[in-house]
């Protein structure tokens, strides 16, 4: 790891934490913490490819899987930051496709059509079936409940979900939750899980052992990153106090189309990259409207999230990688294995 | 003498003029009995409704209009009005015939809440 970007991990860490982690030390360990993200920054994306190789050849692939997240493709958008979502969304399948690891199946973390059009979705399971992974799970983004309080959407995506579209599953030994924090938001405030899922949520997990892997998945992070901006949930508390016993938490959401991550305790936030546009920072203009990027940039800020799950470490090390990647860069990653 | 007479009399009848041009110009805000509707326009913009506070009178139809790039909605958060989904230039009016005053948001992104004073 050069020690540019060491600086840079370092010096993102101490901004996003502050919860008395010596984060020295878990640089040290190949910027891998037991509790499950893999912190390493190629050319400010983060990337951990060479770290997953490296599991592999341990030789401790027994039930180990690799699932990816996809989110924000907002189908029937069509201004300047990007007239053709569907083909950038085709873009992110194909990359999928490609992988050396076939991911077990797909998360959609929400906004998946612009304006709730019937003719948005059908758009969307058109790419999708291309999708050499069959299964994929979705939870509703706002723009996905616009004209029918969600209807069209359960009853396309949200078969067997309960309320406006919760669920849980699980796989290979990891319990997955997809949680809504769009539906029924309230004058001034921020997403909202509401009453009725919070009790849901808390007797899904109830009885659970707490070394069952957990990951959480909903469209607005579950995490305050920008309250201006609407940026976070209002009632996450009390959902993140449920997986508090747990001894590795993942977090994934969508929204903010960049990628934000921060580890708390044993909880692991990520939020990943939109399949459509990209939205500005936090604070760094005026609204978080789709921010417009020369077009032979465009790819580089639109990608998908693949996240592997390591029976060993009983982790889940999440992976950025940009549609318009020509190959993770492994470089930042000096470290590896070392711990 | 005689100069400034004629100058007094121009310099009032241009006052004149120029307050009756005003009265017909205005809305009836300030019109006293009998307040007849008169338009006002809400732009939405950089996810903020402008002005976020509006003030007509009885009779009153606002016209909100999305200027973003993304899609809004202005409802009212007693349940008064509520528009459609407006996406890029689209237009929502409502007519006010009560006096009082109506909170409103985005229901996509309730971080923008606005107000409407109708006297």
């Amino acid at each position: 790891m050069t020690d540019k970007n060491k600086d840079l991990i370092d010096q993102k860490l101490q901004d996003l934490n502050n919860d008395g982690v010596d984060r020295r030390g878990f640089l040290k360990c190949m910027a891998w913490a037991g509790t499950g993200l893999v912190w390493t920054m190629s050319a400010g994306i983060p990337s951990s490819r060479a770290f997953a190789k490296t599991a592999h050849r341990k030789g401790d692939s027994g039930g180990d899987f690799t699932f990816v997240q996809i989110s924000d493709s907002h189908i029937g958008f069509n201004k300047p930051a990007n007239p053709d979502v569907t083909a950038t969304l085709q873009t992110a399948i194909n990359k999928i496709n490609a992988m050396p690891h076939k991911p077990d199946f797909i998360i959609h973390t929400g906004d998946l059509s612009q304006l709730s059009k019937p003719s948005e979705f059908d758009t969307l399971d058109q790419v999708l079936k291309g999708a050499s992974a069959k299964q994929i799970y979705f939870v509703p983004g706002e723009h996905d409940m616009l004209t029918d309080n969600g209807e069209q959407y359960l009853q396309r995506y949200g078969k067997g979900t309960k309320g406006s579209g919760w669920s849980s599953f699980d796989h290979k030994g990891v319990h997955f939750v997809g949680l809504v924090n769009v539906a029924n938001l309230k004058a001034g405030g921020m997403g909202s899980l509401g009453h009725e899922q919070l009790e849901w949520l808390e007797a899904d997990l109830k009885g659970r052992s707490a070394s069952t892997p957990i990951v959480l998945f909903a469209h607005i992070p579950l995490w305050t990153i920008y309250p201006d901006w609407g940026w976070g949930t209002d009632d996450s508390e009390q959902a993140l106090s449920y997986v508090k016993r747990f001894g590795s938490v993942t977090v994934l959401n969508g929204h903010i189309h960049q990628i934000m991550q921060k580890v708390e305790g044993k909880v692991s936030f990520h939020t990943a990259m939109s399949t459509a546009f990209p939205q500005p920072a936090p604070g760094t203009a005026p609204s978080a409207g789709p921010m417009k990027v020369p077009a032979d940039q465009l790819q580089r800020v639109l990608g998908i999230t693949d996240v592997n799950y390591l029976v060993s470490g009983r982790s889940l090390a999440v992976v950025d990688s940009p549609l318009g990647d020509s190959g993770s860069s492994p470089s930042g990653n000096g470290g590896t294995g070392g711990s | 003498m005689k100069g400034n007479s004629i100058w007094f009399a121009s310099f009032t009848a241009s006052v004149i003029i120029a307050i009756v041009l005003l009265v017909a110009g205005l809305p009836s805000v300030t019109a006293n009995d009998q307040p007849s509707a008169a338009n006002a326009a809400v732009n939405i913009d950089n996810f903020v409704f402008g002005p976020p506070t509006i003030t007509v009178p009885v009779g009153a139809t606002v016209t909100w209009t999305n200027k973003d790039d993304i899609p809004h909605t202005s409802v009212s958060t007693d349940g008064v009005f509520k528009s459609k989904v407006l996406d890029t230039d689209e237009k929502f009016s409502y007519t006010f015939t009560k006096a009082g005053t109506y909170p409103y948001y985005c229901t996509i992104h309730p971080k923008m809440t606005g107000k409407v004073v109708v006297q």
